[in-house]
C-alpha cells in the first residue's frame, strides 16, 4: 500500500501538526519507506492469535474512594503559556 | 583530587562512608571536568551551585546510612525534577519547569544523592544517536565523529568521560542499553513495571523503563537498588518483593542455562560481532554455565511491530501538547491554527514523523491492518520468550549489530537507524530485564557490548551472570580527555 500526498496531508491535519508542500513531500518518502518494510507483517497469519495490549496483563488495583484535598490550582496554572487569573487563555471559539 | 572521578559508584560510596573524602570534594571534582566539556555537549541544564550547596549541607549533617550519601548524580533530561527545568530535549517543552519530582529521581534523593544536572537526550527518546535533540547532537568522548547512541546519548556520553559518577537514563527500544554498548559502559533496562513511570516525560507507555547506566555491574546493582520501588502513581508499577540487588549479588553462576538465540544471527552482521559472541559464550563457559541453542522464531518482526506499537502510543501521549496548559505556544489566527502552528514549530522532524506513524496507524479503516496487527505479533514475539525460558535461565545475544556510527551516517535513512535496535527492541516488546554490558572493541577501537535478557523480575540473576562474565572480560575503559577545553 502506498501513501500518496493527500493521505499525508490529511494524517497531518489528523496530528494537528502544519506541513509546508516541501515537508510534506519528504514525509510522503519517509512513510512510504517505512511502511514498505512494515509490510513484512502480513507474512504472518495472525488469525487466531490475541492482542497483545499491555505487558501488565493484571485487573487495574482499586483504591479507596476517598476526599482528598489537593488544592495545587496555581502549581497547574503556573506553566501555561497564556493565562488570566484562574483560566488558561486560548483563542476565541465561540463568536 | 583527580582519583576521585576515577572512583566506581560503590568505591566513592565506601569513601565517602569511612570519610575519606567529603561529599564537597566529590561534586567539586566533577563539576570541574564536566564545566570543560562543553564540546561533548552532553549536559542541557546545570545545577552546579544548587549541587555544591547541597554537598555542603550533606557534609554539616551526614547520614552515612543512606545508600548514595551526597553522590552527585547528572539525570537524562526526560526525568522531570521539581523546580528545575525538564525539556526531553524539545524545543515545545523549553521553558516548562516541573511543580512535582519523578518517583525515580525521588527514590534517589532520598538515599542521599544530589542533582548534578540535566543531560542530553534524542527529542521526546526518540532515536538512537542523539541526532533529534533541540539542543544539537552530543557526542562521543571516545572519538569527535562519533555518535554517542541514543536516546539516552547525554547520559552516556557523561558517564563515558566520567562527568558523573553514574547517571539514569530510560529505554523504550534499547535507549539505555545501545548507548552504553556504544561507549563502552553498563546499561540495565529492568523489567516492566520495576521502576516507576511516573514523572518521566512519556513516550510509548506500554514499553518504556528507567534504569541505570555505570561503570560496573555492581554499580548498576546499587543503582536499581534505589530506582525500582511499587508506586500507586503509576498504575502497571508492580508490587514484587524487590531484593536488595547489590548485597545478593554474586559471582556463581554455575550450572546456569544460556539460551543463544538462532535469529539473532542476522544478515550483514560483521566477524567481529560474532566472535564477541562467541567470546561471550565461552566466558559462559568458563564462570560453569551451560550454552543452549534456542529459537525466538518471530525475532524479525519485532522491529516492524515497535515501529507500529511505539508510534502509536506516542501519537496519543504526545497529543497533550497543544500550547494551552504548559509548554511552548505559537499564536495562531484560530484555536485549531494555533494547535496546528505550535506543533508544527514545537516539534522537531522524527517527532513530527513518528507522531504522523501514530496518527495513521490508529487512523480509521487502518487500525486493524496495523495497530491490531502489530499487537498480535507482539503476543507472538512474547510468546517466543516465553516458551525459551522453559528450558533456559538467560539469554545471551550481542547489545547492537555494529559499533557506534559516525555523525550524520544514518540521520537520512530511517529504516538503517531503526535497525540499529534489532537486539534491544524484542526484550521492550516483552517486558523483560536486559543489562549491555562492555565486552571488547572491533578494529578501531570502538566499544562493543554484549546484552544478557533475563525472565521477568529475574534481575539479580542477569545481575550476577553479568557480574561474573565481567570479571572475565575485563574491559577497561580507554576514553581520552581531548574533549577537554
Amino acid at each position: 500500500m502506498t501513501i500518496d500526498l493527500k493521505t499525508v496531508k490529511h494524517i497531518s491535519k489528523l496530528s494537528r501538526i502544519s506541513l509546508d508542500e516541501e515537508k510534506a513531500k519528504k514525509l510522503e518518502t519517509d512513510l512510504n519507506s517505512i511502511f514498505k518494510w512494515i509490510e513484512q507483517l502480513n507474512e504472518l497469519n495472525t488469525k487466531n492469535v490475541e492482542p497483545l495490549s499491555s505487558i501488565v496483563e493484571t485487573k487495574l488495583r482499586l483504591r479507596k474512594d476517598e476526599i482528598k484535598s489537593i488544592n495545587i490550582r496555581d502549581e497547574i496554572l503556573k506553566n501555561s503559556p497564556d493565562k488570566n487569573k484562574d483560566f488558561f487563555v486560548v483563542p476565541k471559539v465561540v463568536e | 583530587m583527580s582519583d576521585i572521578i576515577n572512583l566506581s559508584l560503590c568505591d566513592l560510596v565506601s569513601n565517602i562512608k569511612d570519610k575519606k573524602i567529603s561529599s564537597e570534594e566529590v561534586s567539586s571534582a566533577y563539576i570541574e571536568r564536566s564545566k570543560k566539556s562543553k564540546h561533548l555537549n552532553s549536559y542541557i541544564e546545570d545545577t552546579f551551585a544548587l549541587a555544591l550547596k547541597k554537598s555542603k549541607e550533606f557534609d554539616s549533617k551526614p547520614d552515612f546510612n543512606k545508600k548514595l550519601p551526597g553522590v552527585p548524580i547528572a539525570i537524562k533530561d526526560l526525568f522531570c525534577t521539581k523546580n528545575i527545568k525538564t525539556t526531553a530535549s524539545s524545543k515545545i517543552l523549553n521553558n516548562f519547569v516541573p511543580t512535582y519530582e519523578s518517583t525515580v529521581t525521588q527514590n534517589l534523593w532520598d538515599e542521599g544523592a544530589i542533582l548534578l544536572g540535566k543531560l542530553n537526550c534524542d527529542e521526546f527518546a526518540m532515536g538512537s544517536s542523539n541526532e533529534t535533540s533541540f539542543f544539537g547532537n552530543v557526542i562521543s568522548p571516545i572519538d569527535k565523529n562519533l555518535v554517542p547512541g541514543g536516546s539516552s546519548g547525554g547520559s552516556a556520553s557523561a558517564l563515558a568521560a566520567k562527568l558523573t559518577p553514574t547517571t539514569i537514563g530510560t529505554d523504550t527500544g534499547g535507549s539505555i542499553r545501545q548507548p552504553a554498548s556504544f561507549t563502552g559502559t553498563v546499561g540495565l533496562k529492568p523489567t516492566y513495571g520495576s521502576c516507576s513511570r511516573y514523572g518521566i516525560v512519556a513516550f510509548a507507555s506500554s514499553l518504556d523503563q528507567a534504569g541505570p547506566m555505570t561503570r560496573n555491574v555492581k554499580d548498576s546493582a546499587l543503582m536499581l537498588e534505589v530506582m525500582s520501588s511499587f508506586d500507586s502513581k503509576d498504575s502497571t508499577s508492580i508490587d514484587f518483593k524487590r531484593p536488595s540487588y547489590s548485597k545478593d549479588l554474586s559471582k556463581n553462576i554455575k550450572g546456569k542455562k544460556i539460551g543463544i538465540p538462532n535469529e539473532y544471527r542476522v544478515e550483514g552482521m560483521s566477524d567481529e560481532i560474532e566472535k564477541l559472541w562467541e567470546d561471550g559464550k565461552n566466558y559462559l563457559k568458563n564462570c560453569g554455565a551451560e550454552i543452549v541453542d534456542i529459537s525466538l522464531p518471530h525475532t524479525k518482526f519485532a522491529l516492524p511491530t515497535y515501529y507500529i506499537v511505539a508510534p502509536a502510543e506516542a501519537s496519543s501521549n504526545l497529543a497533550r501538547y497543544d500550547g494551552v496548559k504548559y509548554g511552548f505556544r505559537t499564536e495562531g489566527k484560530n484555536l485549531i491554527d494555533m494547535y496546528e502552528k505550535t506543533r508544527s514549530e514545537g516539534f522537531g522532524d522524527e517527532v513530527k514523523r513518528r507522531i504522523m506513524i501514530g496518527t495513521y496507524v490508529l487512523s480509521s479503516g487502518y487500525y486493524d491492518a496495523y495497530y491490531l496487527k502489530a499487537q498480535k505479533v507482539r503476543r507472538l514475539i512474547k510468546n517466543d520468550f516465553n516458551n525459551a525460558f522453559q528450558k533456559i535461565d538467560a539469554i545471551l545475544t550481542p547489545s547492537t549489530p555494529s559499533s557506534a556510527f559516525k555523525i550524520g551516517e544514518k540521520s537520512n535513512d530511517p529504516v538503517s537507524m531503526y535497525l540499529n535496535d534489532i537486539f534491544t527492541v524484542p526484550v521492550n516488546l516483552a517486558g523483560l530485564p536486559g543489562i549491555s554490558i562492555p565486552a571488547g572493541v572491533d578494529k578501531k577501537g570502538y566499544p562493543l557490548g554484549l546484552q544478557i535478557i533475563g525472565k521477568p523480575f529475574d534481575e539479580q540473576n542477569i545481575l550476577n551472570i553479568a557480574y561474573s562474565m565481567e570479571d572475565k572480560i575485563n574491559f577497561k575503559s580507554d576514553v581520552k580527555d581531548w574533549w577537554m577545553k
